[in-house]
């Protein structure tokens, strides 16, 4: 099946779009992976350009839903590349939020660090990391490929990260329940670890938009949350 | 290789083509010239050499209508060349002699005689009364009259005698002789007498003819162009009659002349002679060329109409008669009319049937004997006798008079009907 | 995407095949058009859907050469029976064409035409009656009430588009037939004719040729695609162009072939 438009200049169009995404996504991921190793490795100096750098998330953002809102109105797209469009406004729109998670953890860690406490949450903390580390990565990856399975793979494995996130959570509430001293400071990596499961969240709703691309409607089933406290009240940070 | 971009070949090619422009455009003006001067020089010379046709001397003669003559209870029954001949003699009473005598009745046209007749049947009070009559002069007079017999040459290369120039000065010197509009040309059958021989008996002829050429070849010419163009299935025999159809408008016109002679007379034993006959050969002959222009104009009618009137539910009859044929009125008349044209001039089909003869009288129905206006210039142009010189062109010009009304009945009729389109 | 299940069939078409002398043109269609619906035919040139349309009003029968097989049922009767009069048969479906073809008569005599051959008014008044409703449905009244004696021609080419569905719909057919009515016509009229569908659709039934995707997608509720003669695909509009079960005719409505 010839996959290409006739009109070249319309193809041109959808890849430029795909472009920004991947840019869009890498930058996010950058900025995650920075604001992590910023925590695990009481590295401060970062913290400031990490902040920074949020502001280019931003515009990228902005930029993409001006090209998309070009393309639709010049190429009247239809099917697949009217919901291809569409994905990428609504990713775009959730990378910059992911961005946003990662700024707030950047900060976050900044009090942290300077409190000089070594613990043991931190390594807790980086494998919920990591997990939804991958979990970007592969959506971004599914997105480029317009791989649903992939996308539905990783629609899955949030179930873990919010299984750990419900012990983290326990656990460090036990902590701030016992001292005030240590109070605040896991506070902080609570919030942390509660943006962290955001983005695992965020993620997912890019592997469900990805899925719809490919197969014109939503997956069906109710994606399992094993998160028991998002369920009783969805704390937004 | 030529460098197509430098200026100067450009510019010299530039000339050259404008001065070819201009050669080209001389050539189609010289054509036109030529063409024009040619029609022009064509036309001024039978106009010019018509003119002494449509003007005749008259002699005024006081006529004794005495009761010897003409009896007050049967006018028609008058002796009126005696009359006539009487007035003369009365008029020249030193003429004595029976030669003398015929050298002067001869000086008048035989038509003097038929003038008086009509004076007086028309009045028949003037009996035993004198009246004042104008009466045609002989033909011969009245050329000399007109200077086209010199009367400087010797009288033996002369028609006309001294005698008789004596006469004729004499009733000149009297103020007796007029010159006047030839009515007798528009209003006599065909004579011997050229000064009598009238146009009218062709010009009736043709128009009879072409009546029976209209009648019979229009409604068959447009029914089989309708049932060709729009009805018959496309296959190998519509093809065949339409090749022949083509074929036919290039027949020599002769050829239907022996066919109405075979068939119209020999086999239908229909009259000789007569319009009805000529009418029939013409339609035949003009039949494929009103069938392919009306075909033209059909085809020219674009498929878009008829599908507009097929989508509403009109049958394939109501799209041919509501829609298709008053759009093509234009064209079918054009081709009517130019192919009557064309047979108003044709002379040799008619040959063959008999209308190539001397006949006297005005036709007044499609099966009397009749002539027609072509064959009446051809048979004036064989006359020896002076006078016909003149009314052969004459006759040609009432022939391109006709032509150029029915010529100009096309361009009005489709004037008309193109307006509505 | 829940089919409207009350929806009557108007028109089924069953294995219908048409062949211009030896050349096939359709292969075997099987499509049901329903009332008071606007249905789109769409496909690239030389598909098929022109054809299919003229069957259902036999205009392919004036063709010469062209045969139809299968059949087509209007209520269901199947119009290539021997008992169907094809001049009431084009009575009951009307017909616009893609450049619009008034008849050089008057604006009147335009729409008057049709119901005086039917004889379907037999007086003055009821006919001019008729002619009024038919130009006010199709939205031309209002433009040319002072000047019903005017050459239909004399029109811009959008009120003459106008004047030939006029004249279709002063015959009360039941369907209207409409091969690429707005191809030769500006935007704006375009979507006058466009709004005049949509108001046309309560009372007839419509089925629409047309060249462009936008237009199928913006004016009807049911689309078929045609591609060489073949039904490829047909179902609810909305879900034609947003998510349509064919490859082929996803790859057509994206621009991607044809």
């Amino acid at each position: 099946m010839n996959d290409e438009h006739i009109v070249s200049s319309f193809d041109r169009d959808l890849a430029e779009l795909n472009q920004m995404v991947a840019r869009l996504g890498g930058l996010a991921e950058q900025q995650f992976a920075a604001a992590i190793d910023a925590l695990e490795n009481r590295n401060a100096s970062s913290i400031e350009t990490i902040v920074s750098n949020d502001a280019e998330l931003d515009q990228l953002e902005k930029d993409l839903n001006d090209r998309a809102i070009e393309v639709i109105a010049t190429r009247g797209p239809m099917a697949t590349d009217l919901r291809r469009i569409l994905s990428a406004v609504k990713i775009a729109a959730v990378l910059e939020r992911v961005g946003d998670y990662a700024k707030n953890i950047a900060k976050r860690s900044l009090v942290i660090i300077s409190d000089e406490t070594n613990r043991s949450d931190t390594i807790s903390v980086g494998r919920i990391a990591d997990i939804v580390q991958g979990m970007l990565r592969e959506a971004l990856d599914a997105y480029a490929t317009a791989n649903a399975d992939l996308a539905m793979e990783v629609w899955e494995r949030d179930q873990e990260v919010d299984e750990l996130y419900t012990s983290l959570h326990r656990d460090l509430l036990g902590v701030i329940a016992k001292g005030a001293e240590e109070a605040s400071v896991s506070s902080h990596f609570l919030f942390i670890a509660k943006n962290i499961e955001r983005i695992g969240d965020h993620t997912t709703a890019v592997a469900e938009q990805v899925y719809f691309q490919v197969h014109g409607e939503m997956p069906s089933e109710e994606r399992p949350k094993a998160n028991a406290i998002s369920e009783a009240s969805d704390i937004e940070d | 290789m030529t460098d197509y971009s430098d200026p100067d070949f450009r510019a010299a090619r530039l000339k050259k083509r404008y001065q070819a422009e201009k050669r080209f455009r001389a050539y189609g003006m010289a054509a036109i010239i030529t063409a024009g001067l040619i029609l022009v020089f064509l036309l001024s010379s039978i106009i010019y050499s018509s003119l002494p046709a449509f003007s005749h001397h008259h002699v005024r003669l006081d006529i004794n209508i005495s009761e010897d003559y003409v009896a007050t209870d049967t006018p028609e029954e008058g002796n009126y060349l005696g009359l006539v001949r009487a007035a003369l003699r009365d008029h020249f009473p030193q003429v004595t002699g029976r030669r003398d005598k015929r050298a002067l009745y001869k000086i008048l046209s035989i038509g003097a005689s038929d003038a008086v007749e009509a004076r007086v049947k028309n009045d028949p009070r003037l009996i035993g009364t004198q009246i004042s009559l104008y009466v045609p002069l002989s033909d011969d007079i009245d050329l000399m009259l007109k200077g086209l017999i010199d009367r400087n040459l010797p009288e033996s290369d002369r028609i006309v005698s001294d005698r008789d120039l004596a006469f004729v000065d004499k009733l000149a010197e009297e103020n007796r002789i007029e010159r006047k509009f030839a009515f007798a040309l528009f209003t006599n059958g065909d004579s011997r007498e050229p000064e009598m021989a009238g146009i009218n008996g062709a010009l009736a002829g043709s128009l009879w003819t072409l009546l029976v050429t209209l009648i019979v070849s229009f409604p068959l010419g447009v029914l089989a162009a309708i049932y060709l163009e729009e009805v018959a299935p496309k296959n190998r025999y519509t093809a065949l009659i339409e090749v022949n159809i083509n074929n036919l408008a290039a027949v020599p016109s002769i050829v239907y002349g022996l066919l109405g002679l075979a068939v119209f007379i020999n086999f239908f034993h229909l009259p000789r002679s007569a319009p009805l006959v000529g009418g029939l050969v013409l339609a035949l002959m003009t039949l494929p060329r009103i069938i392919i222009p009306t075909r033209a104009a059909f085809a020219a009618i674009p498929p878009s109409i008829r599908e507009a009137a097929l989508g509403v539910g009109a049958s394939r009859t109501q799209v041919i008669m509501h829609h298709v044929l008053p759009l093509a009125m234009p064209g079918i008349l054009t081709g009517t009319i130019i192919g009557l044209a064309q047979a108003a001039g044709e002379t040799a089909p008619l040959l063959m049937i008999g209308m190539m003869a001397f006949i006297v009288d005005v036709p007044t129905e499609v099966t009397a004997k009749a002539t027609v206006l072509p064959a009446q210039i051809y048979m004036w142009a064989n006359n020896p006798e002076r006078a016909f010189v003149a009314r052969t062109s004459a006759g040609i010009v009432v022939l391109l008079t006709l032509l150029l009304v029915v010529n100009a009945a096309a361009i009005y009729f489709r004037r008309r009907f193109e307006k509505r389109w | 995407m829940k089919m409207n299940e009350s929806q009557k069939v108007k028109i089924k078409a069953r294995n219908v095949t048409v062949h211009y002398g030896e050349a096939r043109a359709l292969h075997g269609i099987d499509l049901d058009l329903n009332a008071n619906e606007v249905t789109a035919l769409i496909g690239p040139s030389g598909c098929g859907k022109s054809t299919f349309l003229r069957c259902i009003n036999r205009m392919n029968d004036v063709i010469d050469g062209c045969r139809v097989g299968g059949s087509v049922s209007i209520d269901e009767q199947n119009i290539y029976s021997d008992a169907v009069d094809v001049v009431e048969l084009r009575a009951r479906v009307g017909m616009v064409f893609q450049k619009p073809n008034p008849f050089p008569k008057s604006i009147y005599d335009n729409v008057a035409y049709g119901p005086r051959i039917h004889g379907m008014a037999p007086s003055r008044s009821e006919l001019d009656h008729m002619v009024e409703v038919s130009l006010k449905r199709a939205g031309l009244w209002d433009e040319v009430k002072d000047r019903l004696s005017a050459s239909g021609t004399s029109l811009s080419g959008g009120q003459q588009q106008r004047l030939c569905i006029a004249r279709a719909i002063a015959v009360s057919p039941d369907i209207v037939l409409m091969d690429e009515p707005c191809s030769a016509l500006d935007p704006i009229a375009t979507a006058v004719i466009e709004e005049l569908m949509e108001e046309l659709r309560r009372d007839y039934t419509i089925v629409i040729v047309t060249h462009s995707m936008q237009q199928a997608a913006r004016i009807s509720q049911r689309t078929a695609y045609f591609h060489l003669g073949d039904l490829v695909e047909h179902g609810q509009t909305q879900a034609i162009f947003t998510n349509p079960e064919n490859k082929q005719t996803e790859a057509y409505i994206s621009g991607k072939i044809g």
